[in-house]
């Protein structure tokens, strides 16, 4: 990793120059609940962003479908992160829950959700890892599922740490799960990160301020919900998705419809 | 209406959880009719990009969507028309598949594609299409772009089958697509 000058400080000051820029556009009408792909203070967008719109398709049919998964592709099991190991992981166990539904409400039924995280001392088990925090050899940090009839899926895991990275001297990211999901058509893929309430980082963080709409951030961040704790066991965090993305009609009878 | 949630990159830790035995294999490499379909990912100073994820979704060789589940366990048999494949050190990647049918008369075949990579903030969403294919010349997408975006979106055969590279950005920068 490159070694930086650049302070919390530098890059707070740049974030919030386009928060401002941001806000002007979207009071000129501009879409800004999207991460700007171009958004310096995170540097390595720098040189991985298009420069150039996208351009509009019309979609067609096989991007109006998307893949299907199943009971052959994921064992129930695969949601309980904290069982991997021979004992129990250290951190503060936790269930997360919530609703996959597309932009009209309608449940995203029986497709794949997979998520990643750190341990709880903020450290992955990834070979480029560095961050000298402990590993945790009961942790993987990697969990799979299967939404319901409902679109809900639920994850036990334990809460993972902030951990440093390098993209400016003392940056910090916001305890966070990566989530990678399907929606009921290819167009609505979606891979993203789901935050916990009231973090004190997220003023700080590029990648979270890369969306400048602050109803958008807040759609990133769980709800603790009581009602998902488990008494003596575990604490409670909601998060519904919302895909978007045009898809097939929804009176198309499918199977598994009742 | 509820706000849709947004996009996060896939940032530089997905390595161990996402990809997975046989992912990018949609057909065993070598089965009779498969294809290697390959590229590589550079960023804007023409460097390879080691941490890209790239997926394709296809129709089979007759142009039917599949809907057969099996992706994460392949059985070498069934067609799930869903791949996945993460670029090496040197930002390449490689699938093994068929060329894709048309999903409806007349209209050109291609593979759908979405790419991820650290410093990615969001999914591109593009299309490969296939090299000398008569109904590329009615695409409309292809004929509503001018000859060097249309470029970036054809595949071109090699002795394997079809290489792909992706730009972020440069001369050569890839046309993404937006369904809006």
């Amino acid at each position: 990793m490159t070694a930086t000058t650049e302070t919390q400080a530098d890059l707070s000051a740049e974030i919030a120059e386009l928060e401002k820029l941001s806000i002007e556009a979207a009071s000129a009408g501009q879409n800004v609940r999207q991460p700007l792909l171009n958004y310096p203070p995170y540097r390595s967008s720098i040189l991985r962003h298009p420069t150039k719109d996208p351009r509009h398709a019309d979609p067609e049919t096989i991007e109006l479908w998307a893949p299907c998964f199943g009971n052959s592709d994921v064992d129930p099991l695969e949601a309980d992160l904290t069982i991997a190991g021979s004992n129990e992981p250290i951190g503060e166990r936790i269930t997360v829950s919530g609703r996959v539904t597309d932009g009209e409400g309608r449940p995203v039924r029986n497709q794949l959700v997979e998520i990643w995280q750190a341990n709880s001392a903020g450290r992955y088990i990834h070979k480029h890892e560095q961050h000298p925090a402990p590993l945790d050899p009961n942790f993987t940090g990697v969990g799979r599922c299967i939404t319901d009839s409902e679109g809900r899926y639920r994850f036990q895991t334990i809460k993972p740490g902030p951990y440093p990275w390098g993209n400016h001297i003392n940056a910090w990211r916001p305890a966070h799960i990566h989530f990678s999901l399907f929606g009921r058509a290819f167009t609505q893929r979606l891979i993203t990160q789901m935050y916990f309430p009231s973090d004190p980082l997220f003023a700080l963080d590029p990648i979270y301020q890369s969306i400048t709409s602050q109803k958008a951030r807040d759609a990133l961040v769980a709800r603790y919900d009581h009602d998902l704790s488990t008494p003596e066991y575990s604490m409670g965090y909601n998060w519904d998705i919302v895909l978007t993305g045009p898809s097939r009609t929804w009176t198309e009878p499918e199977e598994g419809d009742l | 209406m509820s706000i849709p949630t947004p996009g996060q990159t896939i940032g530089p830790f997905f390595g161990y959880a996402l990809p997975y035995e046989g992912d990018a294999d949609l057909v065993p490499p070598g089965s009779p009719g498969s294809i290697r379909l390959h590229g590589s990912v550079y960023d804007g100073a023409g460097n390879p990009i080691p941490d890209a994820l790239l997926e394709i979704w296809q129709t089979d060789a007759e142009g039917n969507v599949p809907q057969a589940e099996g992706s994460l366990h392949r059985d070498g048999w069934t067609f799930t028309g869903w791949g996945r494949a993460d670029t090496d050190l040197n930002g390449h990647y490689t699938f093994s598949t068929v060329l894709p049918g048309a999903s409806e008369d007349g209209r050109a075949p291609f593979f759908a594609l979405t790419v991820f990579a650290r410093g990615l903030l969001d999914k591109l969403h593009t299309r490969i299409y296939l090299p000398e294919h008569p109904a590329n010349a009615g695409d409309p997408l292809l004929v509503s772009l001018s000859e060097d975006e249309r470029a970036t979106l054809v595949a071109t055969a090699d002795a394997t089958g079809l290489r792909f590279d992706i730009h972020f950005q440069g001369d050569r920068e890839t046309t993404f697509l937006t369904y809006g």
